[in-house]
Formats: C-alpha cells, structure tokens, sequence
C-alpha cells in the first residue's frame, strides 16, 4: 500500500512531467506557458505536501492544539506563487510585444521569420 | 552603528533606487539616482570586503530574527568579493549606459530601463550575500524578471523572442533549483545553509538528499550557462541593448557560478559533490567539451557580440574545470578568473558597444580599417581581446597560468594541455577580428560613411577605467590571487 499512500507525490510528478512536455513539445507561446504554469504548480503542491502532518490541524496557537501542520512550506509556497504569477505576467507581456512584432505566436514560423532575416 | 548594518544596506539601497526611479520618470535624474545608489553599493562593498578581511565572517540576522527562525546574511571573503565585482561591473557599466541608452532605448521608457537595471543588481547583490537557500531563489528570481525586462529593451525585434526564450530556460533552471532546495528541506528541515551544512553528513543517505543535489545541479548549470545547457546565452547577448550585455556578461552568470560553488563546497561539501556524487565525471567532460567546442564555435561567427557570448561560454568552461579540480589551488584559479573575466569581458562589451554606436553593426566582416577610425576604441578592444587569450602582463595570463598550474598540481595534466589548446582557437577568434579591424583597407567601391568617428568620452572613459583594472591585476596578480585564495580556504574550510 506504500506506492498508494503516496498519492500526493504521484500528482506531483505527473503534473510535473505534463508540464515539462508540454514546454519543451508545443510551439505555441501561450501553450509554453501554460506548461511553464502546470510545472511551477507541481512544485507548489510539492512543498505544500511536505508540510502536512498526518491528523494536524492548522498551526494556530491555542488550547487544545497539539499536533499541527508544518507552517513554514506554505509561506515559502506564497512566495513562490507570487514569483510565479511575475514570471506569467512578464512572459505575456511579452508574448503581446512579439505577436505585435512578429504577427504570430507558433515559435516555428517566428524561427522562420528570423531566419529570414539573418540572411539579408 | 552603521557599520554594524553594512550587510543590510548592501541590498536596501538598490532596491530603494527602483521605485524612485519609477516615481520620478525623468530620464538624466533616473539616471543620476541610479548611479548614486550603485556608487554607494560600491563603497558598501569595499568596506565589507574591508571588514571581512580583518575581523572574519560577518552573520547578520534581518530585522533582529536570529537563524533558524529569520533570514540571515552570510559574508565571508567568497561572498564580499562578489559583491564587490557585481556592484563595481554595474557601477561602470551604468556610467557607459548613459549615452548608449539614449541611442538605443525608446524615448520615455528610460526610467523603466533604469528601475530594471536597479532590481536586476538587487537581485545578484542578494544572491551573493544571502545565508538563506529559500532567499537564494527568491532573489534569482528577481534578477532573473528583471534580466527579462532589460532584455527585451533590445532595439531588434529578434530581442523579445531572445527575452522569451530566455525566460522559458530561466524559468525552469529556478524551477529546478526550487526543487531541489524543497528536497534539501525535506529532508533536513533547514533552510540556512550553515544549518544545511552541518545536517547533510547526517542525511547524505537519503534518496532526498541526492535528489536535492541532482535538480541544483542542473538548475545552476542552467543559470550559469555550463556547456550542454548555454543555449539562451549566445541570442540573449546579442540582441540586448549593449549596455546589458557588457552588464550581464560580468555579473550574471558569475554570481550563478556562485551559487553552484556555495552548494557544491560549502553545503554538501567537497566529500560528497566530487567524491561520492562523481561531480566529476559529469561537470568536467561538459567544461572541458564546452572550453573546446565553444572557442571552435567563435572562431566562425559573423556578429562580434555572438562571437563574444560564444567565448563567454568557454571562459565558463575554464571557471568550471578549475572547480572540478576541487583543491586549493583549482578553485583559487576559478576564482580568480571569475574576476578577471567578468573585467575583461565587460571591457570587450564596451567596445563592441562603442563600434556599435558608431558603425551601427557589428558584423566583423564590414568592420574593415576601423583602427584609423576608432583608434581608441580598438585599442581597448585588442588590450581586453589580450587577456582572453591570456597573453602574459594581461588579467587572463595570471587565471590560465593558475588553472594549468592547480590541474598539474592535482595530476590532470591533459586539462592543462586542452586549456593550451582552447586558447589556441581564442588567438584565432580574436586574432581575425584585430587583422580585419587594424590590417584590411577600406573597400573602396563603397562610399565611406560619415560621422565615423571615435566614440564619445562618456563611453571611453568607463571601458579604460576597466582596462586599467585589468592591466593593474595583470602585472601585479598578487592581489587579486591572495583575496582568491583566502576564499577558496573559506570555501574548503566549511562553514565557522
């Protein structure tokens, strides 16, 4: 029952490898993204997974609570998030400043066109 | 006191620039606050080093919080000279922004550049000083968005989707490394990494363990451009405003080569990374094939600055190597370099930056008689091009004679003859662009175009201070090498 039990870790590595595949397979910007987000999410649940103690509650500080969960992952995960969500905004800024340079998003053609315009 | 507040101030200070820059949006004062702060990071930085060097290790607890509970700043003679090389590259390089900057950069998007430029040396002074692996990858992050930015201020079109991809890579090498720190915490349930350092014996066991120090490995390989993964490097440089480049190719990847040495030496320590984890079997092959290769590759570039991010990727092949060797004297030589090469590969940026400014381009084939033109400039260029190759009296002869030295001394006698080798092939890149620049005559079926003159002071002036940098710890190699190698002791030594 150990390979069940650790359910959380199995999502972790699929939403990880999806992720990566989809970053490094698909050539659409957007969908590289998209990738880049499922990727950084695994890692989320990673930390968030580490963090919990089995039968532990919310770390408040009262009566009556014992046993409790590992604070110190979520607030790096918040941070994480937040770097996360920076990173999503900066790369459809740019994504917007190519499509407006360029005309399309599909890296391949992009390629092309700067192929292109190596030669001349 | 504030000398007791210098760690903090190091950070703050920049990071304060930011804002106001946004907030007072006229170019010159953005500019001026800019420089201000970064002369002030300098000084902060010297007195550091100062400190260090005469009292030891400085541990600053932020906001009062002692170890394990806050985030601490760690400075020892390692840390205080990265500190001191980014803060003194950003410094020269700003003043050299001024006037490209203008030539290059929108109108009205000045301040933004400005406020980039100052979160990007946020980043990499935060990198350098901070004792915390979490707060590692929190200021990466913030140099790595800001990079991002100033790269895609590139006037060619080609420098946004350099900027994206960039981003792709970058993104998931800090991924990796976020990883790897949560596998490390994980599995010892320290962030600190003098913590860290002390519970790794004890845990080296663990599957996590080794995990934690596969994903960091990759991460920073990423980040700092080793071999097989420099990919971003070569578009990135070229197509960035030529002020970032001369910025970025001094301090970004140098202070990634920190972190790589932090982790590797300090945390895990040499033990494990190069005895039981056979880093190098690994980390050398790819330094050694990316120092080869690499130099091949410059050789048959048509851009100046692709031919310059090429050889920036073998330099890092050579820092690299000198690690493998994992002695004293190995990573004495890789520190030392790191410095040296940050210098002069700055100094070529800068010229390349001039002859752009002047000729417009940089395509080496059309840069023919530019020594009657641009005395100054290629002169610059030829003294820096020097000390690639490792010329002696020049910066690189001081690192190349010690990293041959420290690879015979370790036994590894080939490495000492392919590091000959690559620098064969650097004559030869270097050496075909000076033939073209000082020996080739104008074409004469084409027009000879005007206002072709040497580049303004405010260009020359940062380049030569940096030349001058150079040729000083060329011929006297002293002090650059005894600062190296008390790090590369604090380094081996572990933490205190």
């Amino acid at each position: 029952m150990q390979v069940l039990g650790l359910y959380n870790y199995w999502v972790v590595i699929i939403l990880m490898m999806a992720g990566l595949y989809i970053l490094i397979a698909r050539y659409n910007l957007i969908k590289k993204m998209i990738g880049l987000g499922v990727f950084q999410t695994s890692i989320f649940y990673l930390y968030i997974t580490m963090g919990k103690v089995q039968g532990g509650t919310a770390p408040i500080l009262a009566d009556g609570i014992e046993q409790y969960s590992n604070p110190l992952p979520h607030v790096l995960i918040l941070t994480a998030i937040v770097v996360g969500v920076a990173t999503t905004a900066v790369a459809l800024a740019l994504i917007v400043r190519i499509y407006e340079e360029f005309d399309t998003i599909e890296e391949d053609e992009i390629k092309a066109i700067e192929s292109a315009e190596q030669d001349s | 006191m504030i000398a007791d507040q210098l760690p903090a101030l190091q950070i703050v200070i920049p990071m304060l620039a930011a804002p106001l820059c946004v907030l007072v949006k006229r170019s010159n004062a953005c500019w001026a606050i800019a420089l201000v702060a970064n002369v002030l990071v300098v000084i902060n930085a010297f007195a550091l080093l100062h400190q260090v060097r005469t009292d030891g290790v400085i541990r600053y607890a932020l906001g009062g919080w002692a170890a394990p509970t806050g985030i601490e700043y760690y400075v020892d003679t390692m840390n205080a000279i990265m500190l001191l090389l980014v803060s003194f590259i950003s410094c020269v390089t700003l003043v050299f922004a001024y006037t490209s900057v203008k030539k290059t950069v929108v109108t009205g998007k000045h301040y933004l550049f400005y406020a980039a430029w100052m979160l990007c040396l946020t980043g990499l002074l935060g990198i350098s000083i901070t004792g915390d692996a979490f707060n590692v990858f929190v200021f990466l992050e913030i140099s790595s968005l800001a990079t991002y930015m100033l790269l895609a201020f590139g006037s060619d079109r080609r420098a946004l989707t350099a900027s994206f991809r960039y981003l792709i890579m970058g993104s998931v090498g800090a991924s990796f490394i976020l990883i790897g720190i949560g596998f490390l915490y994980a599995a010892t349930g320290a962030l600190n990494m003098v913590d860290l350092a002390q519970r790794i014996p004890d845990a080296e066991s663990q599957r996590a363990v080794l995990v934690a120090f596969s994903f960091l490995t990759i991460g920073l390989m990423i980040k700092a451009a080793v071999f097989p993964l420099h990919g971003w490097l070569a578009n990135a440089y070229q197509h960035a405003p030529i002020a970032v480049t001369a910025f970025l190719a001094g301090t970004a990847t140098k202070v990634s080569l920190y972190v790589l040495l932090r982790f590797f030496f300090s945390i895990f320590g040499p033990n494990y990374s190069f005895g039981a984890m056979l880093l190098n079997v690994v980390l050398l092959p790819a330094a050694i094939v990316g120092f080869l290769l690499l130099s091949l590759v410059a050789i048959f570039q048509t851009d100046l600055r692709r031919m310059l991010a090429y050889s920036s990727v073998a330099q890092i092949g050579y820092i690299v190597a000198a690690f493998c060797l994992a002695t004293q004297s190995g990573l004495t030589a890789g520190i030392v370099h790191i410095i040296n090469h940050g210098i002069i590969k700055t100094a070529l940026f800068m010229s390349v930056g001039c002859i752009i400014y002047r000729v417009g381009h940089a395509h080496i084939g059309s840069l023919d008689n530019l020594m009657k033109k641009m005395p100054l400039t290629v002169t610059a260029f030829i003294i820096s091009g020097l000390g690639l190759i490792g010329v002696p009296l020049t910066v690189g002869f001081i690192s190349k004679f010690s990293l041959i030295g420290a690879s015979l001394e370790r036994g590894w006698w080939m490495v000492g003859a392919l590091v000959l080798v690559s620098s064969l092939f650097a004559i030869v890149y270097v050496g075909r662009v000076v033939e073209i620049m000082v020996f080739r005559s104008s074409r004469t079926d084409t027009p000879e175009p005007t206002g072709m003159r040497e580049a303004p002071m405010s260009m020359l002036v940062p380049m030569y201070v940096l030349i001058g940098i150079s040729l000083w710890f060329g011929i006297s190699g002293s002090t650059t090498l005894s600062v190296a190698s008390e790090a590369a002791a604090a380094l081996l030594g572990g933490y205190q």
